[in-house]
Parts: C-alpha cells; sequence; structure tokens
C-alpha cells in the first residue's frame, strides 16, 4: 500500500515538473545576459529594466486589464438577466431552445466566432477598435455568466420571493434584496470566469482588432513571431508572480473559509 | 413573474443572441456561397471539395485532434484518478490549475526556447552522444505542446467525476472477485466517462482552431483548417474562401458532437 502511494505521489510530481518546467525555464532565462534561452550568461536585471521602461507595453498591460474588467461587468449584467430569463421561461421547449442558443458561443472553435465576428463589424460598417474588441469580449463571455448563475436560481427557494411581495416589497426591491443577494455567489463566480475568458483570449481578438488596439497575448505572439525576446521573459516572471500571489491568497482564504464554513453555510441558506 | 418584467431582462439578452450567435453564422454562410463582389457562387464548394489539399488538411485536422486527445486521455487520466487518492487534494488540484493562468502564448514562446537546436532537450540528448535533433517546426513540437497545454482542462473534469463515485461501488467490485483490470473496465471507466467525455468536448474542438501553435511552433505551414481560415482572413484576405473552410470546421464540429452525444443516449438505454 505504502509503495503504490509512493508510485502515486511520483506519477504526480513528474507531471506536476513538466507542468511548470515551461514557466520557469522562461523566468530562469529572464535573469540571463544573453540574448537567447541556450545559454545562461550573467545575471542581470536589464531585461526587467527594458519592461519597465517600455511605456508601450505597460499602456498595453493597463488596456488588456481595463479591457477584461469592463467587458466582465457588461457580460456579468447580461448574462445575469438572461439567466433570469430563462429560468422564467413559460415552455420547456422555450427554456431549452434559448440555452442551446447560449450554448453555441460555448462550443464554437475560436477562429470560428472571431471570424464570423470580423465579418460582422465589417457588415455593421463597425471600425476594429477598442470597441469591437471589447464588444467581442462581453459576446463571449455572456454564456459562461449564464451558466454560472442559472443552478443558484434554480437551487433558490421560492417561497422566498412569495415571502417578500406578501411582506409589501415593491418589485425592485424583490429583485436587488432579495433575489440578487439570493444568487451572489454565482454572479461573482460568472464575473470571475468573464475576467479569465477575456484575459485568457487571444485567437478572437486577434481577428476582431485594429491597428489602435492591441491586448497583452496579441502582442506576445506578434513579438514571439519575431524570435526570442527575453523581454518577454521579464514579462511572463511578473505575470507569474501576480498569478501565484492571487492563488495563494485565494487558497487561504478557501481554507480558512472552510474552516468557518458550518456557520457560513447556515447564513447563506438562509 | 409578471410578463412586462420578463421582459425586461429577456431583451438584453435576445439582443445578444440575435446579433451575437445567430447574426454572425448567418454572415459565415452567406459569405461562404458569394464570391468578393457579392454574387452567389459554390465555387468556394468547388474548391475545397475538388482539391485534394483541402480534404488531406480536414483528415489532417482530424487525425491532429485526435492524437492531442487521446495523448492528453492517456496521460491525465491515471493523473486524476492517482488525486482522488491524495491528501490535500485542494492543494494539488490548485497546482494543477495554476499554469492554466499563464498566458497560453507565453507557455507556446517557452518551447521555443526548449525545444530549439540548441535548447534544453538537445542539451540534453547531446549528453548521450545524441546530436541535435530539429525539434522546433515540426508536426510532433506541434502535437506536444498542445497536448502539454490541454492537461489541465483534461484532469479536472475527469477528476471531479472519479471524485463522485461512491468508494463502496469499487469496494464492492473487489469483495466480489473482479481483477484490477474488471474493477477498471466494468466499473471506474463506465461511472467516470461522463467527466471524460467532457474532457474530450473541451480538448477535440478547440484543438481543430489552434493556429497560433501552428504558426510559432508548427513551423508556419498550413497544416489544419484553422490555420486555414486565419491565412484566408488575415494574410490572403479572400474572406469568401475563409468562411467556406469555417463552414465545414462547423459540420464537422457537429457531427463530433453527435457522435458524442448518440454515444450517451445509447448507454442509458442499456
Amino acid at each position: 500500500m505504502k509503495q503504490r502511494h509512493l508510485g502515486a505521489r511520483l506519477y504526480l510530481i513528474v507531471l506536476l515538473l513538466v507542468l511548470y518546467l515551461p514557466i520557469f525555464y522562461l523566468i530562469y532565462f529572464s535573469f540571463s545576459s544573453g540574448q537567447n534561452m541556450n545559454h545562461f550568461q550573467h545575471f542581470t536585471w536589464e531585461h526587467y529594466q527594458t519592461l519597465f521602461n517600455d511605456s508601450r507595453l505597460l499602456a498595453i498591460m493597463l488596456q488588456t486589464l481595463l479591457l477584461a474588467l469592463l467587458s466582465g461587468l457588461i457580460a456579468t449584467t447580461v448574462g445575469t438577466f438572461g439567466a433570469i430569463a430563462i429560468e422564467a421561461a413559460r415552455s420547456k421547449r422555450e427554456k431549452s431552445s434559448l440555452l442551446a442558443l447560449n450554448n453555441v458561443l460555448m462550443v464554437s472553435p475560436d477562429v470560428i466566432i472571431g471570424a464570423s465576428f470580423l465579418i460582422f463589424f465589417t457588415a455593421l460598417g463597425l471600425s476594429l477598435n477598442f470597441g469591437s474588441v471589447l464588444l467581442s469580449h462581453v459576446a463571449f463571455s455572456i454564456p459562461i455568466v449564464v451558466l454560472m448563475v442559472l443552478p443558484r436560481i434554480k437551487e433558490m427557494d421560492a417561497t422566498l420571493i412569495d415571502a417578500a411581495k406578501d411582506l409589501g416589497a415593491s418589485s425592485y426591491q424583490v429583485f436587488s434584496q432579495v433575489l440578487i443577494p439570493a444568487i451572489m455567489p454565482g454572479i461573482l463566480a460568472g464575473f470571475f470566469m468573464a475576467l479569465t475568458y477575456s484575459l485568457d483570449d487571444f485567437a478572437v481578438t486577434f481577428f476582431v482588432t485594429g491597428n489602435g488596439f492591441t491586448t497583452l497575448s496579441v502582442e506576445i505572439y506578434s513579438r514571439a513571431r519575431q524570435g526570442i525576446d527575453l523581454e518577454v521573459n521579464a514579462l511572463s516572471a511578473i505575470i507569474f508572480l501576480v498569478v501565484l500571489i492571487g492563488v495563494l491568497i485565494y487558497y487561504f482564504l478557501s481554507v480558512r473559509s472552510s474552516r468557518t464554513k458550518h456557520n457560513r453555510r447556515i447564513g447563506v441558506k438562509l | 413573474m409578471k410578463n412586462n418584467k420578463r421582459v425586461f431582462f429577456l431583451v438584453p439578452y435576445l439582443l445578444w443572441i440575435v446579433l451575437f450567435v445567430i447574426l454572425p453564422l448567418l454572415l459565415i454562410g452567406w459569405y461562404s456561397i458569394t464570391d468578393t463582389n457579392g454574387h452567389f457562387t459554390l465555387e468556394n464548394y468547388q474548391r475545397f471539395f475538388g482539391s485534394g489539399t483541402f480534404l488531406r488538411m480536414s483528415l489532417n485536422s482530424l487525425w491532429y485532434a485526435f492524437l492531442i486527445t487521446l495523448f492528453t486521455l492517456v496521460i491525465s487520466y491515471p493523473a486524476a484518478y492517482l488525486l482522488t487518492k491524495m491528501k490535500h487534494q485542494q492543494f494539488w488540484l490548485l497546482l494543477i490549475i495554476l499554469p492554466t493562468w499563464i498566458n497560453l502564448l507565453l507557455k507556446a514562446y517557452a518551447f521555443i526556447g526548449i525545444l530549439g537546436t540548441h535548447g534544453m532537450v538537445n542539451q540534453f540528448l547531446q549528453l548521450f552522444g545524441l546530436g541535435p535533433v530539429n525539434m522546433l517546426f515540426t508536426n510532433f513540437a506541434f502535437i506536444l505542446v498542445a497536448v502539454y497545454i490541454e492537461i489541465p482542462f483534461m484532469i479536472l473534469p475527469i477528476y471531479n467525476a472519479i471524485a463522485d463515485i461512491n468508494p463502496a461501488v469499487i469496494q464492492a467490485s473487489e469483495d466480489l472477485g473482479a481483477s484490477k483490470w474488471q474493477t477498471f473496465r466494468y466499473v471506474l471507466w463506465p461511472l467516470s466517462w461522463p467527466g471524460v467525455e467532457s474532457g474530450i468536448q473541451a480538448i477535440f474542438i478547440p484543438s481543430l482552431s489552434l493556429f497560433m501553435l501552428t504558426r510559432l511552433i508548427g513551423g508556419n505551414r498550413v497544416i489544419t483548417l484553422g490555420t486555414a481560415i486565419e491565412e484566408y482572413f488575415m494574410t490572403t484576405m479572400n474572406w469568401n474562401m475563409g468562411a467556406t473552410i469555417g463552414v465545414i470546421l462547423i459540420v464537422m464540429m457537429i457531427v463530433v458532437m453527435l457522435i458524442t452525444g448518440q454515444r450517451k443516449k445509447g448507454r442509458t438505454r442499456k
């Protein structure tokens, strides 16, 4: 039994090493004074200095964050409304056809989404810039928000709404003080997924962006196509650090909350 | 919910469905059956089905997507199974999810260094006196990097499916004298199939459209339909031909989904 556990742990550790190898490889060479990723030359902060003086790249990072936040907010709003509308559908057929349409963008390959949106924007005569990218990111983030919010609405106790109405709440009060707080965890999860989708996207943005606007993914792609550039390595080290800190914070928060889970859960259920 | 209230929630969502789900699909279909002047023609389809290049490319795409999915599954299934046996599962899972937060382009970029003629893999091979092997810009490199990127997305659904299995079922199978293989074949595998299925769907279709990987490490050759679409839209600017390939990709996608969906139906009937 002990032996089997050792083997299991070994397999997982090797897998994790492989998963992290490329990332650490990038970070390792971000400290090398050379121009390539073959031999480590001398230790240097040079590439980090270039990175922090590269105002163009810093602006692109800010743009990418802004785009993610904005598209996430809009997609969460429309998606939550959509989920509410789907749940309130009168017939089963209406509900299932709405859900089917909702999932079209979830299963479409990115190139198809990108290419069809490009045709769509051109047909409308919209110019390709921040606006077209924002609209696309909102569009492909809405379905995941719907899928995250929907189960929460289903789980919700419908008598809560009736009780609020009986107690004289207006329909706006029912919406803002009963419905939204009850499904908040789903809304937050949807917003979080929308952020991830937006930050992660390359293919769709690549199709629908013009000369004036670019995101981090597109910028890395065009730099990588020109060959090795150790400034990109420095950038990935920074990104890894930010992600690591975020994940650690999340982990300790969730560990702490799982300790007090019992009390919390009762609070949420009420 | 009263009707006018529902309409308020439904309108933005329906607007999204019409503008960003239905219209783009119609437009891509329309472009595929017109020429550059907007006149009706089936020439694009004749070109597609008349030339061996496109048909070979379609088969190639399916073949690569199949290989990527298969290798990912073979590596991920044991990992997911072993994960369910671990202490601190949340922590292990977090370690596996963390790399997915690093931009895909950065990971692809890392492989340019790792697989290069003087890169890490070749330096390692030279220790054993094996000459530099040209790995970058080959189909092998494309599949390797794609598998690397997709592994976490396969582990997660399978892990969830296996974690949901009641351990008593496995114990019962062992107590009743089933061999390890029989327990796997007739108990574990069928019960974890929903997870495997969602893993396959999460990987097979996106790997048809990984054009950035074929560009960066697959050697800039047009080997998959996704790359071909990108080529026609962004380089040669023949959107009509690009749209035709897009329609074919959509059809292939629907066929794949019907096949996996059908198998599920057959299983429940048994």
